[in-house]
């Protein structure tokens, strides 16, 4: 039996996973156990998880990977530096010091924090390394049901390259192209993310949520000035327009005044139809990107399936359009596609790619598991952390669970769900969410001001049962990871009247734009997660439940955190999240929580607590 | 020393042995700025390096 810990960490959202002869045990972010987003620290917590979870001491653990080189980012940090020379010294002056003290020593580093879990490492051949792209392509194809495919990852930058195509085979793997930094979509998409005053990095969810209300007004004065794109998707970014590779910004003046505003301002500047406007066109670039290099990679490979992964790839939107484009038969998206999904990439391509071990796929069912690969708790360890926190509740019988959390969703009611494993990756599926009445016309504005603290714009995902997907969304195949986005049928739109026409970006998303309106964003897209009775059966069985009460088979998920919090990972979490809240109703394991009967001193004020993404 | 060793075999490899001065200097050039201030942390931007 071979155990292999893959390990992503010192950038941003560390993880660990375990892998034993093959088969993903484990794994998760350590910001679910250190309650820090995007925690970059090395990720001791969740090492400890995964091998708990997988009955092991650290001494059991035949190999430890690590998802990228260091070695490799310094040289390509070096060369900027003297390519730009004397103008990055404000950008050196910062890194350096990162450098010469910290990640320059990384496999020190790594190996003094390895060394603090049981059992010691000393036989450091154990530690392996992989670029990160290939970690990132590893993620892609290896838990893919294909046995062949073609391998595209897109991020921001790892060592070198921005962007890679690899073809796998069984269990070979092999990176045949690259683009290379500072061309970028991640970063191209970043700068904008920049601009338009979101937090990089994590701000690109609501850049992706705010381009349907505004008109891509700009995407041609971005392909003219800032993006140079070839007609098979690669690119050349305009460097004198950005200031990522010699500044502190993303951007410069030059950027700015090609647009005609300054950087917006989150504390004091409002978001305008300007704003929405530049979302638009720098979403439209982006799938415009993607597509001309998924089409042109189509036809001169000729194969029929195609793996995403890297941050690029959790661009639902985009994804949507390329699955609809139909250049690839089958699209499978590793759903811990950010940097977090490395450590997983790197643990597989050790097994496969290092060890040579062979791999046997369903041809149809991945092997993520649902991404249920954190932690769970068993119905007696709920009871006892619950009581530890003085929450008041009652143990109902599963049935009994179901029914009446149902009821209470039918009611209008914010409930919190908390079930199982908790996923692994950015989106909560069912495991930690918090779901609400999708018909309910006041739900999208309930759920992001009193639940979420977030902007009201920003759209909530319909998890579906598999079975009543087409029924509702012109979409007709599994999305379990939310990852692509679908239109509402046309029988269920609601068309806008002539008065509502006329209303400019934000105020449309009081115009409720279908029979379920909380998960409809003002385009008619949603963002599909179908619930599958084999990887989910709880989550089903309460949709099916809720769908026998309602006559619709799918509620709103939205993850089960407050804005700028990581999702919770403990019932300690889930019930001071449901405190400190206006979630209604909770249930953790079999144990229901009314909000009415709670002791409201335990409250917590969450609306200040995490700070804006 | 393995650190060093590590390096030189890493620049082999690469064939990026032209690098060596700069990198010496840099080093020099950082160490300087890693003496002159306190803490090491990473500012607030896409995370390049």
């Amino acid at each position: 039996m071979t155990s292999i810990l893959g390990i992503s960490a010192f950038y941003h959202d560390s993880a660990a996973a375990l892998v034993r002869d093959g088969e993903i045990v484990a794994a998760a972010q350590e910001e679910r156990f250190t309650r820090k987003k995007h925690d970059a620290g090395y990720p001791y917590h969740a090492v400890e998880y995964v091998l708990e979870e997988a009955g092991l001491r650290f001494s059991d653990v035949d190999h430890v990977a690590f998802y990228d080189k260091p070695f490799l980012k310094f040289e390509r940090l070096l060369e900027t530096y003297v390519a730009f020379a004397p103008r990055g010294f404000n950008s050196f002056r910062v890194a350096m010091p990162v450098w010469l003290k910290e990640k320059l020593f990384q496999k020190s580093m790594l190996i003094r924090n390895l060394s603090k879990h049981d059992g010691g490492f000393e036989d450091k051949d154990r530690l392996l390394f992989a670029e990160h792209h290939f970690s990132h392509a590893a993620s892609a194809f290896y838990p893919s049901g294909f046995d062949e495919a073609l391998v595209l990852t897109l991020d921001g930058v790892g060592e070198w390259a921005t962007g890679t195509v690899a073809i796998g085979r069984g269990n070979d793997l092999k990176i045949i192209k690259e683009l290379r930094f500072p061309h970028s979509i991640g970063l191209l998409y970043s700068a904008f993310t920049y601009y338009i005053g979101f937090k990089v990095n994590s701000g690109e969810y609501k850049v992706m949520g705010l381009a349907p209300y505004g008109e891509p007004r700009f995407k041609d004065l971005i392909l003219d000035k800032l993006v140079d794109v070839k007609p098979d998707g690669s690119f050349r970014l305009d460097q004198s327009y950005f200031n990522y590779c010699t500044g502190l910004t993303m951007t410069n003046s030059r950027f700015a005044a090609l647009f005609g505003e300054p950087v917006r301002n989150p504390e004091s500047a409002r978001l305008t139809q300007f704003h929405m406007d530049i979302a638009a066109s720098i979403q439209a670039v982006t799938e415009e990107i993607v597509l001309k290099m998924c089409r042109s990679l189509a036809s001169e490979y000729s194969m029929s399936n195609l793996c995403l992964a890297g941050g690029v790839a959790l661009n639902c939107v985009a994804n949507g359009k390329l699955v609809r484009d139909g250049c690839f038969e089958n699209v499978w998206v590793q759903p811990a596609a950010g940097d977090a999904g490395g450590a997983v990439g790197v643990a597989l391509a050790v097994w496969h790619d290092e060890l040579k071990n062979g791999r046997s796929v369903s041809g149809t069912q991945d092997s993520m598991k649902g991404s249920y690969l954190g932690p769970s708790f068993s119905q007696p360890e709920i009871e006892s952390r619950l009581s530890g926190c003085g929450a008041v509740f009652e143990v109902l019988k599963p049935q009994d669970m179901i029914s009446q959390t149902a009821r209470a969703l039918a009611d209008g009611k914010a409930v919190g769900w908390f079930q199982g494993r908790m996923e692994f990756g950015p989106r909560a599926l069912g495991g930690r969410s918090i779901l609400g009445d999708p018909r309910s016309p006041d739900m999208q504005r309930t759920l992001n001001l009193k639940v979420k603290y977030r902007e009201s714009f920003r759209p909530f995902a319909p998890s579906v049962l598999r079975e009543h997907v087409s029924d509702w969304f012109e979409c007709g195949i599994d999305s379990p990871y939310m990852l692509l986005v679908a239109d509402v049928c046309d029988e269920h739109r609601k068309e806008m009247t002539p008065d509502q026409e006329q209303l400019f970006g934000i105020e449309k998303l009081n115009v409720p734009r279908s029979a379920v309106p909380a998960v409809t964003h003002v385009d008619f897209s949603a963002r599909l997660q179908t619930v599958h009775q084999d990887t989910n059966p709880l989550y089903h069985e309460l949709i099916s439940a809720f769908h026998a009460l309602s006559g619709c088979p799918m509620v709103v998920n939205t993850s089960f955190n407050v804005r700028g919090e990581p999702i919770v990972c403990t019932p300690e979490d889930a019930f001071n999240c449901f405190m400190g809240t206006d979630i209604e109703w909770l249930a953790i394991g079999n144990c229901i929580l009314r909000k009415e009967h709670q002791d409201l001193s335990l409250r917590e004020d969450y609306t200040a607590k995490y700070e804006l993404d | 020393m393995s650190f060093i060793a590590e390096l030189w075999k890493f620049l082999g490899v690469r064939k990026k042995f032209w690098l060596l001065p700069i990198l010496l200097m840099m080093v020099l050039l950082g160490g300087l700025l890693v003496l002159s201030q306190g803490s090491a942390v990473a500012p607030f931007i896409y995370t390049l390096f």
